[in-house]
């Protein structure tokens, strides 16, 4: 009834989730608090005089407008503007940084850092993270670090201290909700661990494995790497590579920086307009329900969140597909990530193909400005 | 003369803030008016004893309808459900017995106490998952009136009509059965697990002034059963934040649409004029206008107090004073230093997310039922208990807890009346009844909340203290709800509708009555297309 209990990330093995269902998990991210271990991540750290220099060429993001102790999301791409990838930039201090990635990209640092003043390290196997999520997360961190978490604001971070050990705390994550992500040294990660289920127990605090917070992000209308959309450097066809703008991130891309690599390409798309946009797909309930009480079935919806790519039609023509999705048991609804083409992107609704009882059938679905779910107590 | 508002709400207990919220939706201008300090109705969550919050009365949630979640967009406003997956039942012998959320577990569980039940149980699940569907459409749907000749009736007659013919042969005597049978011997055709038949009977119980054993029984397991084929599959489920939890998001979202929704605004009186609606008069004399007045109480306090039942037809009044409340059930609510410590199941596992039923046997059962026909409370009465705090920690401070007990038989004219002694011995009679399950219970009570169903009464003003606002039984749903001839929500008095439980689809925290009426009324003013629409993009 459930998937895999491992699943593989970055060459490590992670919990699927650590019950035999993950409906507790997910509920933890929502209602109280969720510890995920997100150490298979890339860190690279990226010091000296040239640093800022370094990441403003690489990342589609203003780094000059990036204060210390500010947190970026950002997408990088390649020369002809198609995405890389896509992470965080943290500035530590004013000439070091911080950059996470799903994928190793030390080589595509060390070729943009020709002629510049920079140290370039990868920290991927050193540090360890720990994701804290969920409404109550503040009041857990609280207890445990001397910094005052209440004034530290969205996508900011703070040097703090767990369990005696140095830690980094920024408040960022991958579930859309209130929540911080700890950076610490692999070696404290098991005490720095243990303290945070001591003190969240009473909180309600479940350790979460890669099922719930994929519904949360999903929920979050955030992108997953290899699934969402393939990085430039895998695609074997033009046609699987995506801009930033095609993944909804346009609002990431600063085209008045005067050089970073990419630039020219995004600017001429812009003049141009892309051919894809990325949207949210919520299935209608009745619609779905129909199909299976015609064949004399209670409505089914999927257990697991899924990665499959799925059609989307209008007009019985085929306009695009749907990358992931999910039931999610907050909204009671039946969304998905899709790319339309843009022509199709500004309808109210399309056709989802749907397999009922092995047979494709398609279903009404409304076309949904992502996210899906955005609390307030997430910048709050 | 000129209106305040285009539609009046009595009362804001859950339906009448979907009511308002579906009304306010459609551009109309809503007033709800509550008679409480606080929105909820059955459905609050109150700080009763300082840093523990008790869901005072209702406590779980499972036919909350999933369309009202996705049209009023309540997650937004805070609404969280959270899995309730398990039911464990002590019994005297010192073991238990338990459903997990994995079928697989159950049915081993199930096993161990009677492998042939273990086999049974999976036929009896699809029976049951089928004659879930079978009953289905009729709630999500204003029941015809079947002595109207109107086409838009008999169409609505036929289409039901024809779902029972396209019904298997065999699935139309399952469901004769489930109408007609009691619970017990509707169970006794499959099983013969006590603790496993009693915990299911129990659901067909609660609510009612009926036994196991009484007829009709086996119908209202089945409206227990339709949580779990609606969506999302999951029978029961705990509201974050209590059940308040619910109303407090509905009243989000409502006042989002526009409505207004006053607190310690009792309605006194219903003014009418030539058989015509004309709004409210408030306890302290304030008028209030509208042409439309959705009232969400129940049928005796509709027409028996706040409307003159002079301007009702007399065989209208007959028949609601023949509708049936017979209260019977009651509440306890703890506030814990420590969890409670099962004999038969030591520690504090998983089993204590769940629900806790105490129902060792039919025989029990029965019994409890026996004090009630008698006019006494059960001395050993069905329990069904929740540990809110365990599945959201918010309810009582950390590493403290909240215990909800719902308690049945608790008849509401008990020999003697409902005197404060008679409350403390029920009480009494509670923990006992838990402390021979659970011997550490007594020792770790920091507070108790007794509620008899005439505290229920005065309270939130349900009759008799009947938690569903009139029994459900037979005899009272569908279109017979409330009263014959009167199902679709409208009364004898133009522009007054009935919005709440005693209306159908009926009680529970179920919201489908509130919005039936609404899109009735809507349906009524010409503005229906305004109303629905699933996949409308929530305002
Ligand atoms: C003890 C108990 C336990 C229950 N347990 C569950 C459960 O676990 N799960 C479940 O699904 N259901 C449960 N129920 C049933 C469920 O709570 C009710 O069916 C439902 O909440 C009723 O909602 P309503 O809006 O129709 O009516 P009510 O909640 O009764 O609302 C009526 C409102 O009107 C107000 N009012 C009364 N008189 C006036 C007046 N003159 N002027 C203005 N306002 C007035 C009241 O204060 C109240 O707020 C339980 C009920 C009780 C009592």
């Amino acid at each position: 009834m459930q998937g895999a209990a491992w699943r593989r990330w970055a060459g490590y093995v992670v919990a699927s989730s650590y019950e035999l269902t993950h409906d507790r998990e997910y509920a933890a991210i929502r209602s109280t608090a969720a510890l995920i271990d997100i150490s298979p991540l890339q860190k690279y750290r990226i010091d000296g005089p040239d640093a800022a220099r370094l990441l403003d060429r690489v990342i589609t993001r203003d780094v000059s407008r990036c204060a210390v102790g500010q947190v970026l999301y950002t997408p990088w791409c390649r020369a002809d503007g198609r995405v890389l990838e896509d992470g965080t930039v943290s500035r530590l201090e004013e000439q070091r940084f911080r950059l996470t990635s799903a994928e190793p990209n030390l080589r595509w640092l060390h070729q943009n850092a020709t002629g510049l003043a920079v140290g370039i390290a990868d920290e991927s196997e050193t540090l360890a993270a720990l994701a804290l999520q969920g409404p109550s997360s503040r009041e857990i961190l609280s207890q445990l670090v001397d910094a005052s978490l209440d004034a530290l604001p969205y996508f900011r971070l703070t040097p703090a201290c767990i369990a005696s050990c140095p830690v980094v705390v920024s408040r960022t994550g991958y579930t859309g909700d209130l929540g911080y992500e700890i950076w610490l040294h692999r070696d404290h990660a098991e005490p720095i661990w243990d303290a945070l289920i001591e003190a969240g127990t009473p909180y309600g605090l479940v350790p979460t494995g890669l099922l719930a917070m994929d519904i949360a992000r999903i929920e979050a209308g955030l992108l997953l790497l290899g699934v969402d959309y393939i990085s430039a450097r895998h695609a074997v066809i033009e046609a699987q590579t995506s801009s930033p703008f095609e993944l909804n991130l346009g609002w990431a891309v600063s085209l008045e920086k005067p050089r970073f690599v990419g630039r020219q390409a995004l600017f001429e798309e812009r003049a141009r307009g892309s051919a894809w946009a990325l949207v949210g797909i919520e299935v209608d309930w009745d619609a779905l329900e129909r199909l299976y009480t015609n064949i004399g079935l209670p409505p089914q919806v999927p257990t697991v969140p899924w990665r499959t790519s799925v059609p989307l039609y209008a007009r019985g023509r085929q306009v695009g597909y749907a990358t992931s999705g999910c039931w999610s048991p907050l909204l009671k609804k039946s969304i998905a990530l899709a790319h339309l083409e843009s022509a199709s992107a500004r309808q109210e609704t399309v056709e989802m193909e749907v397999t009922v009882e092995h047979r494709r059938k398609r279903a009404l679905a409304y076309v949904r400005r992502l996210p899906f779910f955005n609390p307030q107590r997430k910048r709050a | 003369m000129s209106q305040d508002y285009d539609v009046i709400v009595i009362g804001g207990g859950h339906n009448g803030l979907v009511n308002a919220a579906y009304l306010a939706r459609a551009g109309l201008r809503v007033v709800v008016l509550e008679r409480r300090h606080c929105v909820g109705g059955a459905a609050v969550t109150e700080e009763i004893f300082p840093g523990f919050r008790f869901s005072v009365f209702s406590y779980v949630v499972s036919l909350l309808r999933p369309e009202i979640i996705r049209e009023l967009d309540l997650p937004r406003h805070g609404l969280h459900i959270l899995p309730l997956e398990s039911t464990f039942t002590p019994l005297p012998s010192g073991d238990y017995f338990a459903t997990w959320a994995d079928p697989d577990e159950t049915r081993r569980e199930l096993y161990r106490h009677s492998p042939k039940d273990a086999e049974a149980y999976v036929d009896f699940g699809q029976l049951m998952v089928r004659m879930a569907m079978a009953v289905k459409p009729l709630l999500g749907v204003t029941p015809p009136d079947p002595t109207s000749l109107s086409p838009r009736q008999l169409r609505g007659l036929l289409t039901l009509g024809r779902h029972f013919h396209s019904l298997a042969e065999r699935d139309l005597y399952a469901l004769y059965k489930l109408m007609t049978m009691s619970a017990a011997d509707f169970l006794n055709e499959w099983f013969e697990c006590e603790p496993f038949k009693a915990t299911k009977s129990a659901s067909g119980v609660i609510g009612t002034f009926l036994g196991p054993r009484s007829p009709g029984t086996a119908y209202v397991l089945l409206h227990h059963y339709m949580g779990e084929i609606d969506g999302v599959f999951r029978a029961w489920g705990f509201a974050k934040g209590g059940t308040g939890g619910v109303s407090e998001a509905i009243a989000s979202a409502a006042r989002r649409f526009g409505a207004e929704i006053r607190t310690d605004a009792p309605v006194a009186q219903v003014m009418v004029k030539d058989g015509h609606v004309q709004g409210v008069a408030l306890g302290d004399g304030t008028e209030i206008r509208a042409k439309t007045v959705s009232c969400s109480l129940d049928p005796r306090r509709t027409f028996l107090e706040l409307v003159d039942a002079r301007r009702l037809p007399e065989e209208f009044v007959a028949a609601v004073q023949r509708y049936k409340f017979r209260g019977s059930s009651a509440k306890v609510n703890l506030a814990l230093d420590t969890l409670p410590n099962f004999t038969s199941l030591p520690g504090a596992g998983r089993h204590l997310r769940g629900s806790i039923s105490i129902s060792p046997s039919i025989d029990y059962l029965e019994r409890a039922y026996d004090d009630a026909k008698y006019g006494r409370f059960s001395r050993r009465p069905y329990l069904d208990i929740v540990i809110p705090s365990m599945l959201d920690p918010g309810m009582a401070p950390p590493g403290k807890h909240v215990m909800s007990i719902f308690v049945q038989y608790a008849p509401y004219a008990v020999e003697g009346g409902w005197t404060d002694a008679q409350r403390g011995a029920l009480g009494d009679a509670v923990i006992d009844t838990l402390a021979e399950v659970a011997p550490n219970i007594r020792s770790a009570i920091l507070h108790a909340q007794v509620i008899t169903p005439a505290d229920i009464e005065q309270t939130i003003g349900l009759s008799e203290g009947n938690i569903f606002q009139g029994e459900l039984a037979l005899h009272q749903l569908f279109f017979l709800r409330p009263v014959p001839g009167w199902a679709r929500y409208s009364t004898p008095i133009e522009g007054l509708y009935q919005c709440g439980s005693a209306t159908h689809p009926g009680g529970g925290i179920m919201g489908a009555p509130g919005r039936l009426a609404a899109l009735q009324i809507l349906e009524e003013s010409g503005r229906a297309r305004a109303a629905v629409g699933g996949g409308r993009a929530p305002l």
